[in-house]
């Protein structure tokens, strides 16, 4: 019957034991309590004895199917069924229906004369005839204690608590004896000293005005169980005890990557953002614009269909969606498609311990991929660093086992960078990005980097990081002769490198124009000269023409002459 | 002595009709501490109430079911039903004045 072992459970040995059905008890316990043997729960009053042996017999009888009987020293069936009905247990129907019965014993100790030598068999065979008749296997002695008050004899009764709880053993049913702490013993009756088999002490402890319930295994012969003090709940489901301890460091990774929300941040996270599951810290001064990166990465998660949990340590839900839409990001379509709850509390509120269970408990039930602390830093009021790092360390643990990814905000009070621990988170975290003012020129400017982001080349700039109406976004600063520049100084020297790259173009324009029309001019010269040319050429061509001309018409002439000149001379030389 | 302490309602002495006073005793089964008490009370019954009493015994072993009714816890208990209010002297009754205090009775002979 054991429940099968989570991996925080301690290995259930073969040791038979009945499981309470109280959420968290049967891992710490290994199994739940000694089957078949009286256990006894003590603890100061308040500290929730009654309700926890209610829910032992009610989950037995609900989860189990094992009918029980609730002895009642103290309270009325009445009042009883009253006192857990807020608590959705129906103990009128579950006697309806024979799986449990309560006995109110009454101890009016000014009606009542003693008179010599007596016994408890009158209650023996109450009890025994209660557990004969729904064949119970669970039983409830609550208080116990309260037969002191009624009864003088000491001496007749512890003998008879000795009978009792031999006669229970031989019965065969698994018991719960409460009793009410004493004075530095476990109880004030010492029941301890014949309930040997298992002890459960419950604790109610106000530390700086805030409690804290607390449970530890007291003792558990024959078996292995968790030492420790485990904080437990009460509210409207029971009670919760949370082994939150985790023992080991042996979970699942995964090597796949989730978007922060911010595509310049995934930027700097080699492109592809956080590891799912890993742990996140954002941390940053005052107005920083840390709760705006976690509700970007919030809105991211729902995006994609994931479920996102959301806890607010400063401000309610209704004020973080209104501050939200301010830089376009409606968380409030998110919650009322699902895919985003958010549960907002004070740190005050309750004890450290306590907020872990509730967180635990959320968790649990919503079953979310992402999970955001907004700020933890609030939960210093409530506990020292130590024990804020030690809580950190156990919710860490746990989801990651779980597979789910969280983020933290922290806010620095210094705007000096304490390197070294920032809540002492630090060293716990995946990943660490810093978010701080930088103050210079008369402004101030947020810049962001990236601290430390385990297995992955993560850039080692610093950004500008701006929120504007249309979200947030990171900016490069702008690195030159001049070192870093942000904000205004940075707009600045952007703006005058855009007039110079204006005026250079310009420049650039003007020498073009410059070089055509030289270019123009130097054409128009060219082809003038070529005329020039073209025109001397003619006359040179001309004049040779002419030249030819001349010459053959001179020879032409000459030839004529010459001719002529021939007859003559026939005809002078005739006549002589 | 074997006659009354039969394991069912026992009347003695006065039978049904009315009387002063109405007891019930609790045992179970044959202890010498039952035994010892109802006889205890046989005596002081005789003593100072004479018939103006009746004696109910009643035995849980036979009927667990009656010890939620009249609170019982302790064996033997003997349970003043009437007169009102109710009163229970737990043990084997050894001490007279304590009985007779519990039970609220005056002595006649005194």
């Amino acid at each position: 019957m054991p429940r099968k072992a989570s991996k925080t459970s301690f290995p259930v040995t073969t040791f038979p034991k009945t499981p309470t059905g109280i959420t968290g008890l049967d891992q710490i316990t290994g199994g739940g309590l000694p089957a078949g043997r009286p256990s006894l729960v003590c603890g100061a009053a308040g500290s929730g004895k009654t309700l926890f042996s209610i829910e032992f017999i009610v989950r037995g009888a609900i989860m189990y199917g094992e009918p029980g009987v609730f002895m009642a020293f103290e309270e009325k069936a009445a009042e009883l069924a009253l006192n857990v009905a807020s608590l959705g247990f129906d103990l009128k129907q579950l006697q309806k229906d024979g799986l449990l019965k309560v006995d109110h014993v009454e101890i009016d100790r000014s009606e009542i004369e003693e008179t010599g030598e007596y016994d408890l068999d009158g209650l023996f065979i109450r009890l025994g005839y209660a557990i004969d008749s729904i064949g119970a296997k669970r039983v409830v002695l609550d208080t116990l204690e309260n037969l002191f008050t009624g009864l003088n004899n000491q001496a007749i009764l512890r003998a008879e608590l000795r009978r009792l709880f031999t006669w229970l053993k031989d019965k065969g049913v698994t018991a719960i004896i409460t009793g009410e702490k004493g004075e530095g013993s476990l109880t004030r009756q010492g029941l301890e000293e014949y309930v040997s088999d298992c002890v459960i002490l419950l604790d109610h402890r106000v530390v700086n005005q805030i409690s804290t319930r607390l449970l530890r295994v007291v003792k558990y012969r024959g078996s292995v169980h968790g030492t420790n003090e485990y904080p437990f709940l009460i509210d409207e489901e029971g009670f919760s005890v949370l082994p939150v301890t985790s023992l080991l460091l042996d979970h699942e990774v995964s090597s796949e990557r989730v978007s922060s929300g911010v595509p310049a941040l995934d930027k700097l996270l080699e492109g592809r953002g956080f590891f799912r599951g890993s742990s996140v810290l954002v941390s940053g001064t005052a107005g920083t614009g840390k709760t705006s990166l976690a509700a970007y990465f919030a809105n991211e998660t729902c995006k994609r269909k994931e479920r996102c949990l959301y806890f607010a340590f400063e401000e309610s839900p209704q004020q973080i969606m209104r501050n939200m839409l301010s830089i376009g990001v409606d968380l409030k379509a998110q919650v009322n498609k699902g895919y985003l709850q958010m549960h907002a509390s004070r740190p005050t509120l309750n004890g450290l311990e306590m907020h872990l269970v509730a967180i635990h408990k959320k968790v649990k039930q919503f079953k979310p991929h992402a999970v955001i602390l907004d700020p933890i830093t609030n939960l210093v009021t409530v506990g020292t660093v130590g024990e804020v790092k030690s809580m950190l360390i156990r919710l860490i643990d746990f989801l990651q086992a779980e597979q789910i990814t969280v983020m933290f905000t922290a806010l620095s009070l210094n705007t000096i960078v304490n390197e070294q621990t920032d809540e002492g988170v630090s060293s716990l975290v995946d990943a660490w990005i810093l978010v701080r003012d930088i103050e210079s020129n008369g402004e101030r400017n947020r810049g962001m980097y990236i601290m430390k982001s385990r297995g992955m080349k993560h850039s080692n700039q610093v950004r500008e990081f701006v929120i504007t109406d249309e979200g947030l976004d990171l900016v490069d600063v702008y690195l030159g002769s001049e070192g870093v520049l942000i904000g205004s100084a940075r707009e600045t020297q952007q703006l005058s490198e855009a007039t110079g790259e204006v005026l250079r173009t310009h420049a650039i324009d003007r020498k073009d124009l410059e070089i055509s029309r030289k270019r123009k001019v130097l054409e128009s010269k060219i082809s003038s000269l070529q005329q020039e040319f073209e025109s001397i050429q003619d006359e040179l061509n001309r004049s040779s023409v002419e030249e030819e001309l001349r010459k053959n018409i001179m020879e032409k002439n000459r030839a004529q002459m010459m001719e002529k000149r021939q007859a003559k001379k026939e005809q002078h030389g005739k006549g002589k | 002595m074997a006659k009354e302490s039969k394991p069912t309602k026992d009347t003695t002495a006065a039978g049904a009709k009315d009387v002063k006073y109405e007891l019930r005793l609790y045992v179970a089964g044959k202890t010498p501490k039952s035994v010892l008490a109802l006889n205890n009370l046989k005596k002081y019954c005789e003593e100072y109430l004479k018939d103006d009493y009746r004696i109910e015994v009643i035995d849980l072993l036979v009927h667990p079911q009656l010890a939620e009714g009249d609170q019982i816890l302790a064996i033997p208990t003997l349970v003043r039903r009437v007169p009102v209010p109710v009163r229970k002297i737990i043990g084997d009754l050894s001490s007279k004045e304590k009985v007779l205090v519990g039970l609220d009775i005056r002595p006649i002979k005194a």
